[in-house]
């Protein structure tokens, strides 16, 4: 009797314990991250200039939202800074991960190296890159007149804005997925090579037939992050061009920004959010659902 | 045999120029920053570009930093920082424990509601973050960037990964002991923990002083502004020449703190992207 006492005591004790040490986390989490999530679905229902109470309107800013052919311009936009930015980084990474993973002495000196562009203030590389891109000033009109080319006005050119964009962004995004390919490659046995080598192949045959395919789901992995990252960018539209010339840069991340905090469209910046979080919940089941699937569970540590 | 050799070589000689080159395409926006802080502006307002400064104009860091209120721009940014990466070691070991070692009901559903938010963008949070912000009144106030910040879900989620690696014995012999919990987490977790602490400590930290957005959103007194958007605000300011000299100079001293925390923190900081990376 005594000891079914003590017992449960001691189980009470338990739970009394863990609730204590989640509370301060926990309260976090109900305060600011699952009241937001629950307010940002009511807020799509609802016309607010913050000023005035919030008015009930229905699926309206639905409707809006898809008959708006700025947020479809947007959406386009965020899509051609993904599609610009992603390849590139992806075989950009690959490549310098394959090169470090071989052993030759500083690979810890390049690696870092590479790396210094993704822990490195977003703010301070735009601001840099945009001295960079100017037209006439800058050092890439100049390095292209070198050879020859006479340079766009980059960021203050229609065309040229996004692609200048996309072109940092890899710059800055390759060292991250260079870090995730390296780990992934180092899971790869070398029993694997060792084999192939004494049927006779040559590192083309190796990267083609064991790397590549065993590198897959790593390789998938970044894909799909990057992805998600991309589309959420904010800070170098906003330093760069300010969603200019004429929208050429505007995302939905930064018409989100513009109908919150510019024009105070509350509601209707809620629907959009809405909208970029169904994309991003769509990439993230895809990722989830194959990567159950392409799971290479062999010595990755 | 020779043959091998002249091969390797050969490989070898290509991968060296191959990273070489590339190191040369990371590195020279950051060389044309240091440079371009220490030139004056005519050398900066020439073509075509000069690429080294004729003399090092130090100066140049001094007008910088006097030409808006850095000093306070430098310790808002201190201050939020600190802040947060403390805070967010208290509250996510706190968390971790709890959802590693102890048992209580609606334990396991929590869990997943945290993984659940893990994916939520920030841009679907900001509105409704912005409108709690505003009926407590905290707009415009370093509090706003720091308590909504003080929790993290992935925080929690690498600490509960983490600890739930650590052997259970010397916690159990601690227990027939007579250990109290706190005691077991304090004596014998957090111990064994050091280099997960050092792990969010350094993503925490580089997170915060590198924020952006949130501060843009919440901020609009001079005086209460960190780093980043003082940088931004020389960007905007003077419109009709924009003095890159100066703001280069002031870029370099807000790269610099985290540069050097990543270089000596690099272990633990490779640590957490591969454990994020690799788990999802």
């Amino acid at each position: 009797m005594k000891n079914k006492l003590f017992r449960l005591n001691y189980i009470q004790k338990e739970k009394i314990t863990g609730y204590c040490f989640l509370s301060p986390n926990l309260m976090g989490f109900l305060i600011f991250s699952l009241l937001p999530i629950i307010a940002s679905i009511f807020l799509t229902f609802t016309s607010w200039n913050l000023a005035t109470n919030p008015k009930f309107v229905g699926f309206d800013n639905f409707s809006t939202v898809l008959k708006d052919e700025l947020f479809w311009k947007y959406l386009w936009n965020t899509i051609y800074y993904a599609i610009g930015t992603i390849p590139l980084t992806v075989i950009l990474a690959f490549f310098l991960a394959y090169l470090l993973n071989k052993k030759i002495r500083g690979v810890v000196f390049f690696r870092t190296l590479y790396f210094l562009p993704s822990v490195t203030l977003l703010v301070a590389i735009a601001i840099v890159w945009s001295w960079l891109y100017n037209a006439d000033f800058g050092l890439f009109n100049y390095f292209l007149g070198k050879i020859g080319i006479t340079g766009p006005r980059w960021l203050q050119s229609k065309e040229w804005a996004m692609p200048a964009i996309i072109i940092m962004g890899i710059w800055k995004g390759t060292g991250y997925s260079m870090l995730i390919f390296l780990a992934g490659l180092q899971g790869i046995p070398e029993r694997y090579y060792e084999a192939a080598e004494i049927d006779g192949a040559n590192w083309w045959h190796k990267i083609v037939h064991i790397t590549i395919p065993l590198i897959s789901p790593t390789t998938f992995f970044v894909i799909v992050t990057t992805t998600i990252g991309s589309i959420q960018g904010f800070d170098q539209f906003y330093i760069m061009t300010r969603g200019g010339p004429s929208g050429a840069t505007t995302t939905l991340v930064y018409y989100i920004f513009q109908n919150a905090f510019e024009w105070f469209k509350m509601g209707y910046a809620a629907t959009i959010a809405m909208m970029l979080f169904i994309i991003v919940l769509i990439l993230t089941l895809i990722q989830w659902h194959f990567s159950n699937k392409w799971v290479f569970d062999e010595g990755v540590e | 045999m020779l043959n091998k050799n002249t091969q390797n070589y050969i490989a070898n000689f290509i991968t060296y120029t191959i990273l070489i080159i590339s190191s040369m395409a990371v590195i020279l926006p950051f060389v044309w920053m240091i440079f371009s802080s220490f030139k004056t502006a005519g050398e900066i307002w020439t073509f075509p570009p000069v690429f080294m400064p004729k003399k090092f104009q130090w100066s140049n860091y001094i007008d910088a930093w006097n030409a808006l209120p850095f000093d306070r721009f430098l310790f808002n940014s201190i201050f939020v920082t600190v802040c947060v990466t403390v805070g967010q070691l208290f509250t996510c070991s706190f968390g971790g424990y709890a959802f590693a070692r102890l048992r209580f009901p609606g334990r396991d559903k929590l869990f997943l509601m945290y993984l659940a938010t893990l994916m939520i963008p920030f841009p679907v949070l900001m509105i409704p973050l912005f409108i709690i912000m505003q009926s407590l009144g905290w707009t415009d106030t370093l509090k706003s960037l720091i308590v909504p910040c003080l929790f993290s879900a992935w925080g929690t989620f690498l600490m509960r990964q983490f600890m739930m690696g650590i052997p259970r014995a010397l916690e159990d012999a601690a227990k027939i002991d007579g250990c109290s919990y706190w005691q077991l987490y304090w004596k014998i977790i957090v111990p064994q923990c050091k280099p997960v602490f050092a792990t969010l400590g350094i993503f925490t930290f580089m997170g915060t002083w590198n924020n952006f957005f949130w501060p843009l959103i919440m901020i609009n007194t001079i005086g209460k502004k960190t780093l980043p958007l003082g940088l931004v605000m020389f960007q905007t300011r003077i419109a009709a020449e924009t003095p890159w000299h100066l703001i280069m100079a002031a870029s370099c001293v807000t790269v610099l703190p985290i540069l050097i925390l990543f270089v000596i923190g690099q272990k633990y900081y490779v640590k957490g992207v591969v454990t994020s990376g690799l788990k999802g």
